[in-house]
């Protein structure tokens, strides 16, 4: 009977993953026929030329390159910097009730704040060059990791915290094995969303400096009506995306099957 | 939670904004910092006085409101229609929540330049980015906000002899309407932000162009006078929003008990 329910469980899945598959084709499909037969090339070019493009236009010209190498490195850093910094600042407004209730509801309100708007702010105080799209980078991944972190620290509840006091355990011990261990999945939702809002902040700041980098080329391709290099180049940050955020679930799997095996020690 | 402690979270807010206020005018003040970077309070506060009687001021503003508008009708039609026929089909659901939530994983703001390309500099490209970008929340929303009505829900629902349209109206609707709601305001938000954001990357018009242009023009007492505004804008709908909503859910708490 197990054996059946199973097979059959599988079969669905696989058929969940032919459909998925076979939209991404049609979709695919659907754009290089219209792409070849239909459409102004000035505005869209069929996945076959944009294919053509990466290969040779954006992969063997060395400026677009080391701008791509570049936006890496400077989502890497943001994303860090916001991960260690929220942590801290989360840590600290965490650890008492008062700090809570005091400061959090700053902190919403400073995340509630359209970011967007301060970009010219941004490229005013740290220049064109990297800096300011770390800066910008970090103002928009820091947040949700503050936020993981305290609502996390705030939900833990009452009766384990009465538990642990009444079997003596001090304050560190409570922050040790009660706290932390109940903010862990909420802290993991953090950093996925802080890798997601880095990735925004990063490439927002990317486009809008238009003089160099990312921003010099898109604007480029896109005033000389040239879809098959913008594509191609859009392509590949869509492509370093899904990397970061892949990344992220990869680590947060292995994380969380540690911190289980630990609580089972 | 005691009063004391409500007291003193609130001293502790007043006492921080107290702080960031000295701090600005005492290193406008005192020189420390250019003011290319950071207009005095005075500087600032004139330009915004300045600019709210302005014409210009207005139009800029009618511009945004008038496409964060037409993008989210756009967003909240197709994501939510898109969303509840996605929603009937557990297959469907299946197959396609997954690349939803995973084109929502890379930022749209990539694909900003493609909307320029294809609707030009004027509003119509920044309608068609908001509304793609709030069509993802709230599509996600829907699905599973009629995705997760408990089945048993529906069952009963039948068996008491319900039509289709009962059970839409008198179950489905009700218990998906917390998470629905829940996307639709996120959806605003990020439509907002979005129309905010494609104003001021490219644009002719608007408050997001407004900023960029200020900035350009080195400027900074206006542009700071912009971002208050806008900053307060959006402070302001939040807390609108939020008593709205605890209005809301204090209400639909006492319908049922």
């Amino acid at each position: 009977m197990a054996m059946i329910g199973r097979k059959r469980l599988d079969s669905y899945a696989s058929r969940v993953r032919w459909a998925r598959f076979a939209i991404v084709v049609a979709l695919v499909v659907v754009l290089e026929v219209y792409g070849r037969r239909f459409a102004d090339p000035a505005f869209l070019q069929p996945p076959s030329e944009v294919v053509r493009a990466w290969l040779f236009t954006v992969i063997p010209d060395a400026r677009i390159t080391s701008a791509l190498g570049l936006t890496v490195f400077q989502i890497a850093c943001a994303y860090v910097l916001s991960v260690v910094f929220g942590a801290i600042i989360g840590l600290a407004i965490g650890s008492t009730t008062l700090a809570r209730r005091g400061f959090f509801p700053l902190v919403l309100l400073l995340y509630a704040i359209p970011q967007v708007s301060l970009i010219p702010l941004f490229v005013l105080m740290f220049g064109l060059g990297p800096a300011a799209k770390i800066a910008f980078g970090f103002s928009h991944g820091i947040f949700p990791v503050i936020v993981a972190v305290v609502g996390g620290m705030s939900n833990v509840p009452a009766h384990f915290v009465r538990g642990a006091r009444s079997m003596g355990a001090s304050r560190l011990d409570i922050i040790r094995h009660v706290v932390f261990p109940n903010m862990v999945p909420s802290f993991f939702v953090g950093l996925r969303l802080a890798m997601t809002l880095t990735l925004l902040g990063v490439i927002l700041a990317e486009l809008y400096v238009s003089t160099a980098g990312i921003g010099y080329f898109t604007r480029v391709f896109a005033e000389n009506y040239n879809p098959a290099p913008l594509f191609a180049l859009i392509a590949s940050l869509a492509a370093i995306a899904l990397v970061f955020n892949e990344c992220v679930r990869v680590a947060e799997r292995r994380l969380s099957r540690m911190q289980r095996s630990m609580q089972g020690n | 939670m005691s009063r004391s402690t409500t007291f003193s979270a609130r001293l502790i807010q007043l006492g921080f904004i107290a702080v960031f206020g000295a701090a600005w005018y005492w290193s406008t003040t005192t020189g420390s910092v250019s003011k290319l970077f950071l207009p005095e309070p005075a500087a600032v506060w004139l330009a915004f006085s300045r600019l709210v009687t302005t014409g210009q001021f207005w139009s800029a503003v009618r511009v945004t409101l008038a496409t964060i508008a037409q993008a989210y009708v756009i967003a909240l039609v197709a994501g939510i229609l898109a969303g509840y026929l996605v929603s009937r089909s557990r297959f469907l659901t299946d197959v396609l929540e997954p690349i939803i939530a995973g084109l929502f994983t890379i930022p749209i703001t990539l694909f900003f330049p493609m909307f320029i390309l294809f609707f030009g500099i004027g509003t119509g490209s920044k309608i068609a980015y908001g509304a793609t970008y709030a069509f993802f929340p709230i599509a996600l929303n829907t699905i599973a906000s009629f995705a997760n009505v408990e089945a048993h829900f529906l069952r009963a629902a039948r068996s008491m002899g319900a039509s289709r349209w009962d059970t839409f109206r008198h179950v489905l609707v009700p218990s998906a309407l917390p998470v629905l709601l829940n996307g639709m305001r996120i959806g605003f938000f990020i439509c907002f932000a979005a129309v905010l954001g494609g104003e001021t990357l490219s644009s002719v018009a608007g408050v997001g162009r407004n900023i960029a242009l200020a900035a350009e023009l080195m400027e900074p007492a206006r542009m700071y006078a912009w971002i208050a505004f806008v900053v307060l804008t959006a402070i302001t709908l939040n807390l609108l929003l939020s008593s709205f909503e605890a209005r809301a859910s204090a209400k639909g708490g006492g319908a049922w008990q």
